[in-house]
């Protein structure tokens, strides 16, 4: 396989004498959904924080396309094309999709809003995702259902060329036609050639759409997995503890 | 270059299609100013019924430069209202800014409009200050200016002195709300409007064409205009006739209402076209989906208290102008009032919804029941009585349409 677009190797972080993460590995692919499961306080919200830039690791050597780089704020994982969709989405219920999508990135013609570019470029983002359940984009969100709204949050990762998008529990309180939709989503982001990460409690979604699965257990990373090369059993195994590589091998 | 056609933009379709959604929108609880406009001419026709000089040409008139006061004021409460925070103490610091007037015109001897520079200074210092203390300290914006407002009732006393009023004689100033504009300063008003709405709009639309985005039809353009056009042509025709009980005729329209009309726009402007509009509703809206933005949160919420104190200062003014004089206990009670006028016309007191032509419904319904009232000759204690009543009533429905326009979140 080809050079992954993100890197990590030895990767470490503590919070005062808690070690939370002790020396990661983990590797995601442009074009490929990668799963990163484990159980609550394993490691995953830190491991995403470091990535989004928001709580620099400690320790451990971060490598995007190749390059070592050092995810020291927001604005130098924005820079290289990192986007993250947090799990409340962080979307305005008064204003409408377009605006959403734009919001602090808003496109200015002649001092004033450019509206028309900027309704352009939504619906051609969206469009790129094929979707079809939003029906205008001067909807307000405060009328979308969670579905759509994921859909808004993931829609404004496209419009800023996110290399490398990490969804939070991206279909947790969805429905099920919604989490289908979610993930149909999801499956056509990657195959627009952008390195996705999952993060998720649901291990059924996690088979139906990623490639690879990593598991954190207590701060490690016990297996890095394919997902045609793994079960559902197994996974459970490691998340719980009761299996890990060394094991296996 | 070709636009995307799955989804759509909201303005496609025909006139027909249009009106209904219109009305699909209004059904899902995004009513905007409706209810204000359904008061406004529910008590027009109550008032004209039970009093003969409601519809009279001088009261009018009088109806108009009654409001203006509180025209502005609302305007200013918009800006904070957005952000759902409160200034309570704007109507005080109109107060403070008149005592500074006051005090540099009259006192200091200095030109009137160095003075009321001053004033507007001061009310952008006091903005800061409020601003300050809600954004950057955390203090609830419902505190700061609670204390402002009795804080400022005294400043007041202090820089005026114990039960002093102070007479202005400024004939610039006093013609604002006191002098009527020629007969074709009025129509030229009517053409200004329109013609500035009309052309902003076809920029919109050429914009959108451009992209290969569809457009509204031009006859609901057309039909906008003639009801901006033809309400305020006719407004301008009744001012302009003689209003006059006396021998010397009275007529035009009073200069406060282009002013009045002047702030409404630009306001209506930045809110909706600029950046900081955009800012300012999304942090109303989410403050921490804003501040993720990129948003400066704390810059936006300074800036908001420094409009709409400085607006304050200006209705401050116009209260100057048409009294003629500046009292000790200036300010004291319209606040509340444009708190009122806000929410009646449509503003909400949770933030993020509202617009400034909400605000002047709302300071014309008020007004209204105000000048109503008083010409059936029902005692002041009623007035109060209803205006609040008006007020609770506003606010419910405000609270019950937050409610639906939420509850829609279970469709898909």
């Amino acid at each position: 396989m080809d050079t992954p677009l993100i890197e990590l190797s030895g990767v470490k972080k503590s919070f005062g004498p808690v070690d939370v993460l002790k020396g990661i590995d983990f590797k995601a692919y442009a074009g490929r959904v990668t799963a990163l499961v484990g159980d609550n306080g394993a490691g995953k919200s830190t491991l995403i924080k470091g990535l989004a830039g928001v709580q620099p690791y400690d320790e451990g050597v971060v490598k995007f396309d190749g390059q070592e780089v050092h995810l020291g704020s927001p604005r130098t994982a924005g820079a290289l094309g990192i986007e993250v969709v947090y799990q409340d989405l962080a979307l305005c219920d008064n204003l409408d999709i377009v605006e959403n999508m734009f919001l602090g990135r808003e496109e200015l013609h002649m001092g004033t809003l450019d509206e028309a570019s900027m309704e352009f470029a939504a619906m051609k983002a969206l469009q790129s995702l094929s979707v079809r359940t939003v029906k205008s984009v001067r909807q307000k969100v405060s009328s979308l259902s969670g579905g759509q709204r994921q859909t808004v949050a993931i829609g404004r990762s496209v419009l800023r060329n996110a290399k490398m998008v990490i969804l939070d529990e991206p279909t947790a309180a969805l429905g099920v036609a919604q989490t289908e939709q979610v993930l149909n989503l999801v499956r056509r982001l990657a195959d627009n050639g952008i390195a996705v990460i999952i993060i998720s409690h649901n291990l059924a979604d996690v088979f139906q759409v990623c490639d690879d699965i990593n598991v954190l257990y207590l701060g490690r990373m016990v297996a890095a997995l394919k997902t045609s090369e793994t079960n559902r059993e197994d996974v459970v195994g490691y998340i719980t503890g009761t299996k890990s590589m060394e094991e296996v091998a | 270059m070709s636009a995307p056609q799955l989804i759509a933009s909201g303005q496609e379709g025909n006139l027909r299609e249009q009106v209904n959604a219109y009305f699909q929108r209004v059904k899902n609880g995004d009513m905007g100013a409706l209810p204000a406009v359904i008061a406004l001419i529910a008590l027009a026709v109550l008032f004209s019924t039970l009093s003969p000089y409601f519809l009279s040409r001088i009261n009018f008139a009088n109806l108009f430069v009654q409001s203006a006061e509180l025209t502005v004021l609302a305007c200013a409460l918009v800006f904070v209202l957005l952000l759902a925070e409160i200034d309570l103490s704007a109507g005080v610091t109109a107060g403070v800014g008149m005592g500074l007037f006051v005090i540099m015109n009259q006192m200091m001897g200095l030109p009137w409009w160095i003075a009321v520079i001053g004033a507007l200074v001061l009310g952008l210092a006091i903005g800061a200050f409020i601003g300050f203390f809600v954004a950057k300290i955390g203090v609830p914006s419902f505190v700061v200016t609670l204390g402002l407002f009795l804080g400022f009732q005294g400043l007041l006393l202090i820089m005026l002195g114990d039960g002093g009023l102070y007479r202005v004689e400024v004939p610039e100033l006093l013609a604002i709300m006191n002098s009527n504009m020629p007969d074709w300063a009025g129509w030229a008003m009517v053409v200004i409007m329109v013609a500035v709405s009309f052309a902003l709009s076809m920029w919109d639309r050429s914009r959108r064409i451009k992209a290969g985005l569809p457009v509204r039809p031009l006859s609901l353009l057309y039909i906008q205009l003639a009801v901006l056009g033809g309400l305020s042509a006719l407004a301008v025709a009744f001012l302009n006739d003689n209003r006059s009980v006396s021998i010397i005729p009275i007529s035009g329209v009073p200069i406060v209402i282009p002013f009045v009309v002047a702030i409404i726009f630009v306001g209506t402007f930045v809110l909706d076209r600029t950046r900081f509009g955009r800012h300012l509703y999304a942090v109303g809206g989410n403050p921490e989906a804003a501040r993720r933005s990129g948003i400066k949160v704390a810059s936006i919420r300074i800036s908001a208290f420094m409009i709409c104190s400085s607006l304050a200062v200006v209705s401050g003014i116009l209260h100057i102008s048409r009294l003629g004089s500046v009292e000790a206990s200036a300010g004291r009670t319209i606040v509340l009032n444009g708190v009122a006028a806000a929410v009646v016309g449509g503003v909400s007191l949770f933030g993020g919804r509202g617009k400034l032509i909400h605000a002047a419904l709302g300071a014309f319904v008020i007004s209204i029941i105000d000048n109503g009232l008083g010409l059936i000759g029902l005692p002041a204690g009623i007035n109060f009585l209803v205006t609040g009543g008006v007020l609770i009533a506003a606010a419910t429905i405000d609270a019950l349409s937050r409610k639906r326009s939420g509850g829609s979140l279970v469709r898909t």
